[in-house]
Parts: structure tokens; C-alpha cells; sequence
């Protein structure tokens, strides 16, 4: 069994069924992607994973226990992160502060009430967050406001917010998107490098094919809220019905 | 040192020392000049500074780091001031037992004003707020009334019971004080033409005032104060970053109710009457002006807020006509009536007006109040070469 167990997942919105009947099985460190068109309800889906929307049937099993009805501070607990499709960082904090408040929740769970302590005195901490920020190359940036970062940068910063709290499932939606060229680069050698040092799975949504071919160990392509095929990426580059799916699309 | 960075030691120490000079600092006009009704460095108006400065920091703690406006904290001032009170009557006229139960009744109001509240942020959750502190206010006005005292207030009576002092053989009131200091005892000094008072009531609220500012300034360092900060920027990331936003908030709201408890306690310490009247909107609407007026979210600014706010009421409501005619009797009686006519509305009882056109001065041209105010005339005078690239992020301090 896998680690992330999605079975007969429906979700519909008003007359819109943007999710039907999706089933989908992530082994253990591995990642995985999804792909399809615009509008396909993979956000939609990933939504379902994290506990920002709550399916209308189904099931959705992480490391055998269920996260339906879960906060999403409880399923981040068990070990999900999420990096979103329109970047949710802490617009009005530093740079430093946005991956100093992951590091301190890794380390407090879902509540510590530490009035008197003094931030300067968490050297651990301090130093994990330093270790973030350079592996995605932001060092320098770390006292500007996050709200001014370019779009690519908020990306970053958020990856680093993730990967910070060590998941064990990292859920990246479009996690390139808006980024130029090289940081594109970077990123997909940042992923390259934290899946080879293990223990992470991750879940992929990516536009981007050059980035999905990269990374992905199998890609399942979604289609109008169903699930068309899921195989490994070989098989997906000249599948008859996913350019069926991508047709009138511009893939890119 | 006392868990604080070398630059907020400094600032710490500043407010140390402007705090004990206040009684001379306040005064710079000679006694008797035109100038004398300008000093505010009288008991009265520096005690009610102090404790406005209390309750309006422990408000910034909600309002500043969280971004959650309470519309109802006057509630917990009129809690405090009641408790103090009744400690009064029934223990002691030290103040020490009062000023604790009423952070202690603060923080209980507060737990379960703010348990309710919290459920709904933006406006929702100020109406919630609001509608507790006119409940309060009502019931202390009707039903309350063997509590509160209803509409007479409520005060210390020769007939208490005081069972921790002394037989009362004195046949009034006997003072309240701090171990048998009285809060009223000043140390009058004439120097230089000027008459400074050193009055151990606002020692003990300038004292507890620093203490109470040396809490904050924790708390804006400390970790929890950054979870504070990012609610307020994006409670969602921080619940999907593993944090359960709710307790936070709770603490926050809980430690500000105490604040205001003790500040309502001194409030009834200093001048041993508590009314309803200390609940009413317009009372929680006022430390509301404060901390904007000084500037959200910084240390300082509801402190200045405070400290300008009540130094308007006290000061401009003391000038009527006769001053001003007196200012203006140099210049002929046509120019002396049409100034004095101009500024008619603004002081006396107008001074509200002043008041108001200077907060819509300040929104509109300094967002970030009177703090902001003095960061930029700093800026002017030291203009450094910013080759630094973007403004650094903003850590609230000064
Ligand atoms: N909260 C919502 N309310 C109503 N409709 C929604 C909501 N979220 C997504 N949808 C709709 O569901 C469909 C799938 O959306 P989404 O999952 O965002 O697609 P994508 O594959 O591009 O990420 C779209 O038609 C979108 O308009
Ligand atoms: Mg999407």
C-alpha cells in the first residue's frame, strides 16, 4: 500500500463536478505527478489532501490513517506540507521570520505558549532557518519583506518554508509557475537533490513538462476531475489521450 | 541582559529614565507664566498617562501583533477598577491585593469574553466584543447594582470591614496606599520657579507602567509574538504550517485583558470610585484611537498615543475665552475678538474637536502614526546613503 491512499474521491461544486471518482496511490518516496489541463480539478485535489476542502464521498488514507475531518494544522502534523498555486507566505514578516515560524512549529507542535522566550537565543533554530534560506539561494534576501519578493521568489521562499519542517509528504502545486528560466533550474535541482537524501515523497502538479519528465517517477494525468491514465513517464509522452486531453490546450 | 538585545536595553533604559523624570520633564514652564497651563506634570494627569499608557500596550498586544480590533476592552477596565474596590472594602486599603485580583479578574473576563469572540474574525468579531462590554455596562448600570454600586459607583466606606487593617479609629475613609505609603504623599520641590511634585501614586503607576512595557517588549521578541504577527499576515499558512492559530489568539486576547485589568485597577487605586461609566463604548473606542494615534504594532506608539490623548483632555479643555482673550489682548480688540472667535471651537469643551482633526490628520498623512512621524523627521536628519536595495523588513521596534 502506499503512503497516500486516494480512493473514490467526488467533490462537486454546485453543478460542477470538479472531482469524480478519483483514485490515486503514491508509493513511498517517490514523487509523483499530476498533470491536465486547466481547470482539471487538480488543486481542487491536493485541497482534499490538506484539509481546505473535505470530499463528498471517498476516502483519502496518509501512512494508513485518514485526514478527512482533520484540521489542516493536524494533517500538516502528520507530516504534510503544501506549497500552493498562488503563493501563501507571510507577506508583511521578513524573508527570515517566514522560515523561522515553520522551523519553531516543526519543533512546538500545534501550540507552545513561549511569551519569554527570547527568538536571538534559539541558535538551533536560528541556524536551521540560515540552512533553508541558502539552500534555495535566498540568503541575501532574508530581510526584505516577503510581500515584495517577485513572484518566482515567493515560491522559493515558500519550498523553504516546506521542506524546513522535514515532511514526510510535500505537496507542490505548479511550484514552478511565474519563475524564470534558471530558477526553474534550480528548483528542479533543489528537488532532485532533497528526493536523493530520502525520506520524502511528494506530489507534483506542474504545467511545466520539463520539469515533470525530470522529476516524476510516475505521472497521472487528470482530465475533467477523473484520473485518464497513470503510468511511468515513458509511456505518458506520446499516449494517444493525453494529447487528446491537452488538445486546443497549449501544454506548457 | 533581562533576555532583551543590546539596542532594546537602550530603548528600555530610555523609557526607565523618561519615566522617572516625568514630574520634572513635564514641567518646563516657569509657575505663573502664560505658559504655566501647558505643564502637565501635575499627579493627576501624570498618573492617568501611565495607566492609559498600560491599558493601551496591553491593547497593541491584540490589536498590533494580531490584527483583531476589540471593540469591548473597556469591559475589562471597569472589571478591574470594581475589584480593586472591593479589596478595598473588604481586605485592605493596601493596594497589593486589588491590583492582583484585578489582573487575575481581567484575565478571567478576558478568557471567556475572547473564547466566544474569537469564533469570527474581521468585523464580526469587534461587534462580539463590543456587544460583552455594553452587556457589561448595562448590568453593572441595573441588575449588578449590589456589586457595582449601579449608578452611584461604587467606593470605600468608613462602615467597611478591612479586615487585614488596623481599627479605623480616624472616623473617615483612611487613605489607600502601598504598605502604608499613602498614594497621595508628594514631595513637593521649588526650583528654578518651577514647582515639581513627586507623588507616590504615579511612581507606583510609572513603575508598574515600565514594568508592564518591559512584558511587551518580551513578548514582541519572543517567538510567540512572531506567531502573533503571522496570524495577522496569514492565518491560513500559519494553520497549514502545523500551528493551531485559536490558543495563540486566545493568549493574546487573555493577556491584553489583563493589562486592561490592571489598568482599571490602578485607575480605581488612584481615585477610589469605580462607575459603570468606565465601560462604555466610547471608552474602549478611545484606546482604540490611542494605539493608532501612537502607531499600530510599534512599541512606543500607544504609549505616545496615550500619553498625547490625555494630554489634550486635560490641557485644552482647560482654556476657555478668558485665556485666550488674555494670549491675544496685545493685538487691537477687532483682531483679538476674531481670533479668539476661530479658536473658540477648538478649545474648552471642544477640545474633542482638536482632537479629532488631528487623528484625521494624522490617518491620512502619517498611516503609521505619530511613530511614523518621528522616523521620518529622523530620516531627515541623518540621511544615510540607501544603497541597501529594497527597505528591510519592518521588526517593530522604537
Ligand atoms: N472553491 C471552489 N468553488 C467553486 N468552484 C471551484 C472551487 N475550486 C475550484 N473550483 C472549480 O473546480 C474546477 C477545478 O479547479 P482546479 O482544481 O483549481 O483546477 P486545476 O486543475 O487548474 O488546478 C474549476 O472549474 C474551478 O472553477
Ligand atoms: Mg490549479
Amino acid at each position: 500500500m502506499g503512503i497516500l491512499e486516494v480512493k473514490g474521491v467526488n467533490k462537486r461544486f454546485g453543478g460542477l463536478q470538479a472531482l469524480g471518482n478519483v483514485n490515486l496511490s503514491v508509493t513511498e518516496n517517490t514523487v509523483h505527478a499530476i498533470i491536465g489541463p486547466n481547470g482539471a480539478g487538480k488543486s481542487t485535489l491536493l485541497n482534499c489532501l490538506v484539509g481546505k476542502l473535505i470530499p463528498d464521498t471517498g476516502s483519502v488514507l496518509f501512512d494508513g490513517q485518514s485526514v478527512l475531518g482533520r484540521k489542516p494544522h493536524e494533517i500538516n502534523q502528520m507530516g504534510i506540507s503544501r506549497v500552493f498555486q498562488t503563493p501563501e507566505i507571510f507577506a508583511d514578516l521578513s524573508v527570515f521570520e517566514n522560515v523561522l515560524i515553520p522551523c519553531f512549529a516543526k519543533r512546538d507542535g500545534a501550540y507552545r505558549l513561549h511569551a519569554f522566550e527570547t527568538i536571538a537565543a534559539e541558535t538551533d533554530i536560528l541556524g536551521k532557518a540560515e540552512k533553508m534560506l541558502r539552500d534555495v539561494n535566498m540568503w541575501d534576501k532574508r530581510e526584505m519583506h516577503a510581500g515584495a519578493l517577485s513572484r518566482g521568489d515567493k515560491r522559493r521562499l515558500e519550498m523553504a518554508m516546506c521542506l524546513s519542517q522535514s515532511p514526510k509528504l510535500l505537496l507542490l502545486d505548479e511550484p514552478t509557475a511565474g519563475m524564470a528560466r534558471a530558477d526553474t533550474n534550480n528548483t528542479i535541482d533543489l528537488l532532485k537533490e532533497i528526493k536523493s537524501r530520502g525520506n520524502i515523497t511528494m506530489v507534483i502538479i506542474e504545467h511545466d513538462m520539463h520539469v515533470v519528465f525530470s522529476l516524476a517517477d510516475r505521472i497521472t494525468v487528470l482530465a475533467q476531475g477523473s484520473p485518464l491514465v497513470e503510468d511511468v513517464p515513458e509511456n505518458i509522452k506520446g499516449h494517444p489521450k493525453v494529447k487528446e486531453a491537452y488538445l486546443g490546450e497549449a501544454a506548457h | 541582559m533581562l533576555g532583551l538585545g543590546k539596542k532594546d536595553l537602550m530603548f528600555l533604559l530610555i523609557v526607565v529614565l523618561l519615566t522617572l523624570t516625568a514630574p520634572i520633564l513635564l514641567n518646563p514652564f516657569p509657575e505663573g507664566s502664560a505658559m504655566a497651563q501647558f505643564n502637565a506634570g501635575y499627579p493627576d494627569l501624570m498618573q492617568r498617562i501611565a495607566i492609559f499608557a498600560i491599558f493601551a500596550v496591553g491593547f497593541n498586544i491584540l490589536f498590533g501583533l494580531t490584527g483583531y480590533l476589540s471593540f469591548g476592552h473597556a469591559a475589562f477596565i471597569g472589571v478591574g477598577s470594581y475589584a480593586m474596590v472591593w479589596m478595598m472594602k473588604l481586605l485592605t486599603m493596601n493596594i497589593l491585593p486589588g491590583l492582583i485580583l484585578s489582573i487575575v479578574m481581567g484575565g478571567l473576563f478576558a478568557v471567556v469574553i475572547g473564547y466566544v469572540s474569537l469564533r469570527r474574525s474581521g468585523i464580526y468579531f469587534s461587534i462580539l466584543t463590543l456587544a460583552f462590554a455594553q452587556m457589561c455596562f448595562n448590568m453593572a448600570y441595573s441588575v449588578l447594582t449590589p456589586i457595582t454600586g449601579g449608578e452611584n459607583g461604587l467606593g470605600p466606606q468608613i462602615a467597611d470591614p478591612r479586615i487585614l487593617d488596623a481599627v479605623n479609629t480616624s472616623g473617615s475613609v483612611p487613605e489607600v496606599n502601598l504598605f502604608g505609603l499613602s498614594m497621595r504623599a508628594t514631595y513637593k520641590m521649588d526650583l528654578w520657579g518651577r514647582l515639581f511634585q513627586f507623588n507616590a501614586g504615579y511612581y507606583v503607576c510609572g513603575i508598574l507602567s515600565v514594568l508592564m512595557f518591559y512584558l511587551a517588549l518580551r513578548i514582541f521578541r519572543s517567538p510567540f509574538g512572531m506567531m502573533l504577527r503571522a496570524i495577522k499576515s496569514n492565518q491560513h499558512r500559519l494553520n497549514y504550517t502545523g500551528l493551531n492559530s485559536k490558543p495563540y489568539m486566545l493568549a493574546a486576547f487573555v493577556i491584553s485583558g489583563m493589562y486592561a485589568g490592571l489598568a482599571g485597577g490602578l485607575m480605581a487605586a488612584m481615585d477610589p470610585l469605580a462607575g459603570a461609566d468606565r465601560m462604555q463604548w466610547s471608552a474602549s473606542g478611545e484606546v482604540v484611537l490611542m494605539v493608532i494615534l501612537g502607531g499600530v504594532g510599534t512599541m512606543l506608539g500607544p504609549v505616545l498615543g496615550a500619553g498625547f490623548i490625555k494630554y489634550f483632555e486635560n490641557i485644552f479643555s482647560k482654556i476657555n475665552d478668558s485665556v485666550l482673550h488674555d494670549w491675544f489682548s496685545i493685538f487691537p480688540k477687532w483682531l483679538e475678538n476674531l481670533l479668539v472667535g476661530i479658536l473658540h471651537p477648538f478649545v474648552g469643551q471642544g477640545w474633542n474637536l482638536t482632537l479629532g482633526v488631528l487623528f484625521m490628520l494624522v490617518v491620512i498623512f502619517l498611516p503609521g502614526g505619530l511613530i511614523e512621524g518621528g522616523q521620518r523627521i529622523g530620516r531627515l536628519f541623518r540621511r544615510k546613503p540607501d544603497a541597501k536595495g529594497p527597505a528591510p523588513a519592518s521588526t517593530p521596534a522604537e
